[in-house]
């Protein structure tokens, strides 16, 4: 797999750890944002941490389109579902988020709600073609990468005059969940997040280029550096932050050249900007109510809003959520705690059932530190090291298939 | 032929026919989907003498028995369909004991509609899987559902087969020091299936392994009679499997990435989808886990074998009172292969 | 977030809105409403089953060289 493979390089991934451990300057602790779901998974499943230093941290970020939902939006999905016998389209991601009154997607469908499991935006249009007697409502999530393919999709519905489909649009920002982060305030009793800089998000650069976090260097003097998610990608951008860090530097940079440019794709960029517009607020898991952090369908289109076409959808803003109280998502979102900090983590809430959306997606850091991490902690309360009995794995018993 | 026509007015309309609720009522056209589908495919003198039940003589040894329900969308995909899988599933269950499977019964719930072509093939594809298996189906069930209430076909085999010897295979066998070997690829079965699912829209040359395992156990059990556990990794892939086997024996493992072979084609369907190999399903795999002296000796009977041509020692046993299985990432780092948890669904992010 | 991957550009389909992608020995037809002037043999970024950006090969190497230190890189947006 060309362009996949040499950026999992273990080779060169030792390279650029004994690099990093070159330059870091052992009395500095150096706290990296890896703003997107993409990067905190390549994190964990390819061990990262393992060849970073001690003094390196790295700490989620809310780059992922799942776990910052908040509640009421999936609650208001279950509704129309029940109410309206829609159909509904939604990327798998979603199905298992918990709503509220301990329902999600996969429990409505599994009482009998008509809830379809699509891949793409175009699936989504084929199941309005194939239905036309029925409402198909496409539940868009996702940041900029994942809204250009909804345009395409409004665009192409509004052209052929299909009558029968809308898209509940939940689009967001990122840059504005960045400044959302660094202007919080912390809950009572919660610390603010120690950042030092922030591992910038990769294909969502792909669509809006990298001028729009110049303002996070300029602004909040926070470096930033574009890092795609496969783990080489990540090694060397933290080594890029940690070498601005060192030489007093603060600016964005961009390791990932290969499929990033300043500008961005202009064609994606114009269709967006055609189809959909800024909301004034839009309410994110655990950074709250956020202006012109969000998307909205534009007047011209209005007919393919599901928000416009359903009533029961028209006080979306004000739906209250019925999140477990416990939950410690909102603060593992801002940065502020680790999952395991939480005390439902492992305590009822697991990737089998799941209490906050953190520990849904593969992406979260809950679900991601359960599933590829937990051993560390495990191992560190208690004193059960695990021993390898057998001495040196050689390479003669290593397969190379 | 002869008989059958004097039997039935007209033989099946094989061709163009479809299942009705006629054919489970045990009437006349119940004997006849028998005799014209069933018969013609696994025929064998224990189901010729068409009683409700199949009687033989107990083999020397410890008897097992197992049974698998079978239910796959869609029903026929690269590299086989429901009717040889309902054949190596349970073959594979009896199997991974030790023992060598001696007989089968196949229980089958159709779907008021479904084409007699489908379900010809399908029991055509149990005999040639039975026969290639050496095992026969010797008693059988056929009921019908209404329309709307199945899903085409459904299948249950169940099996009994004969453990000769001292063989002691079993999940809580294993021990610290153990090695861990792989019967070849993983991930190939899960993908084919999605593959051939239309919605994922993909297509790719990957076939099920589908495959019955007992000649390769035969020979392996043959070479090392002491080996500590069989498995295999069906439903939630070669990580299900591991996490399994380290509770019931009360252990942790340590595995190598580097050494798990998939498939280029697998690996790049699993990029795709977002899913991980480790967690897609087998059905022509076994996963085992022998003593560290006797590893290397049974990685070249397995190779020698043709269900076992890509095996490999994927890593070893380790003392571990929290039952982790662990993995030594081809990046260098150490991950938890934890069990899967809900199903392995596509993802976007 | 966003699961994305290189898939390299093997036919132009559907008078150019299509295309057949390959990677491993996979194939899959996708949507090039988002991108222009992409022919065979081009890698596309892949996301829900749409080319979200054409990859740049020179500055690929130039990633992977900056990996290896061979030779200096500019890392900074330009």
């Amino acid at each position: 797999m060309k362009y996949i493979e040499e950026f999992r390089s273990k080779d060169l991934a030792k390279q650029i750890a004994a690099r990093i451990r070159q330059t870091v300057q052992p009395e500095r602790e150096y706290h990296f944002m890896e703003f997107c779901g993409g990067h905190t998974h390549a994190i964990f499943r390819y061990g990262v941490q393992d060849l970073m230093p001690d003094n390196v941290h790295y700490v989620h970020g809310p780059g992922c389109p799942v776990c910052v939902l908040p509640t009421s939006r999936i609650d208001l999905m279950i509704r129309l579902v029940r109410e309206e016998n829609v159909i509904l389209c939604t990327y798998a991601d979603l199905m298992r988020v918990p709503a509220s009154e301990r329902l999600s997607l996969m429990k409505v469908k599994a009482e009998g709600g008509d809830i379809r499991m699509v891949y793409s935006t175009q699936d989504a249009l084929d199941i309005a073609r194939q239905n036309p007697e029925r409402e198909v409502v496409f539940f868009a999530i996702g940041f900029e990468t994942t809204t250009p393919p909804t345009a395409v999709a409004i665009r192409q519905a509004q052209a052929e005059q299909l009558k029968n489909f809308t898209v509940f649009c939940n689009h967001v920002l990122t840059p504005s969940a960045i400044s959302g982060l660094l202007d919080s305030t912390p809950e009572p009793g919660e610390n603010p997040p120690v950042l030092d800089g922030f591992l910038g998000p990769s294909h969502v650069s792909s669509v809006i280029g990298s001028r729009p976090y110049e303002f996070v260097p300029a602004q909040y003097g926070k470096p930033v550096v574009i890092a795609g998610f496969e783990p080489l990608d990540v090694m060397q951008s933290t080594l890029m932050l940690i070498r601005q860090i060192n030489e007093g530097r603060c600016e964005v940079e961009n390791e990932y050249t290969r499929l990033v440019t300043r500008d961005g794709n202009r064609k994606a960029q114009q269709l967006v900007a055609n189809v959909l517009e800024p909301r004034d607020k839009f309410e994110w898991r655990g950074l709250g109510w956020i202006d012109n952090s969000a998307l909205k369908i534009r007047s011209a289109y209005q007919e393919y809003d599901a928000e416009k076409r359903f009533a029961c959808l028209q006080d979306a803003d004000n739906l209250i959520a019925k999140d477990n109280k416990a939950c410690e998502c909102p603060s593992v979102l801002r940065g502020s705690k680790k999952p395991q900090d939480c005390k439902l983590f492992g305590n009822g809430c697991s990737p089998e059932n799941p209490m906050g959306s953190c520990m849904v997606s593969s992406e979260g850091a809950c679900a991601a530190h359960w599933s590829y991490g937990r051993f560390r902690t495990a191992y560190a309360s208690s004193s059960d090291q695990p021993s390898t009995v057998t001495t040196e794995f050689t390479s003669a018993d290593k397969a190379t298939a | 032929m002869n008989s059958v026509q004097k039997r039935f007015s007209s033989s099946l309309n094989i061709r163009t026919g479809h299942i009705d609720m006629s054919h489970g009522s045990g009437g006349r056209a119940s004997a006849q989907l028998i005799e014209e589908i069933f018969l013609k495919h696994l025929d064998n003198d224990l189901l010729r003498q068409g009683n409700d039940n199949a009687s033989f003589s107990v083999e020397k040894g410890r008897m097992v028995m197992s049974t698998d329900s079978h239910v796959i969308s869609p029903l026929f995909f690269p590299g086989g369909d429901i009717g040889s899988l309902a054949v190596h599933g349970t073959v594979n269950d009896l199997a991974m004991s030790g023992a060598r499977p001696l007989y089968l019964s196949a229980g089958f719930i159709l779907e008021e509609g479904f084409p007699l072509a489908d379900l010809d093939r399908i029991v055509a594809s149990m005999g040639a899987a039975a026969r290639e298996a050496g095992i026969a189906v010797i008693t059988g069930d056929t009921k019908v559902v209404e329309k709307g209430k199945g899903d085409g076909v459904f299948i249950n085999t169940a099996g009994v087969g004969v453990i000769e010897g001292d063989l002691r295979i079993s999940g809580d066998q294993a021990r610290p020091g153990d090695k861990i070997l792989i019967s070849g690829t993983i991930g190939d079965h899960g993908v084919a299936i999605m593959a051939s699912r239309e919605n994922l829209g993909f297509e790719t040359t990957i076939e099920s392994d589908s495959a019955a395992l007992h000649t390769l156990i035969a020979a392996m059990t043959k070479a090392v009679p002491d080996i500590h556990c069989l498995r295999d990794p069906t439903r939630g892939g070669l990580a299900t499997t591991l996490n399994e086997l380290a509770q019931q024996s009360g252990v942790g493992m340590k595995i190598y990435e580097e050494a798990i072979p998939v498939r280029p084609a697998v690996k790049a369907a699993c990029e795709l989808l977002g899913l991980d190999p480790l967690y897609v399903a087998n059905e022509g795999k076994l996963v085992c886990i022998c003593p560290a002296e006797s590893a290397e000796q049974l990685l070249s009977v397995m190779r020698s074998h043709g269900y076992g041509k890509d095996a490999a020692i994927i890593g070893e046993v380790t003392e571990d009172a929290l039952h982790f299985v662990q993995m030594e990432t081809t990046f260098g780092g150490q991950r938890v292969v934890d069990w899967l948890a809900g199903e392995q669904l596509p993802r976007i992010c | 977030m966003c699961l994305a991957i290189p898939a390299e550009v093997i036919s132009i389909e559907d008078s150019g809105e299509n295309a057949v992608v390959s990677l491993g020995d996979v194939r899959k037809t996708i949507s090039l409403a988002l991108v222009s002037d992409v022919q065979p043999g081009d890698f596309v970024l892949v996301h829900v089953g749409y080319a979200l950006e054409r990859l740049d090969p020179e500055e690929a190497q130039k990633t992977l060289d900056a990996f290896a230190e061979l030779g200096q890189i500019s890392e900074i947006s330009q």
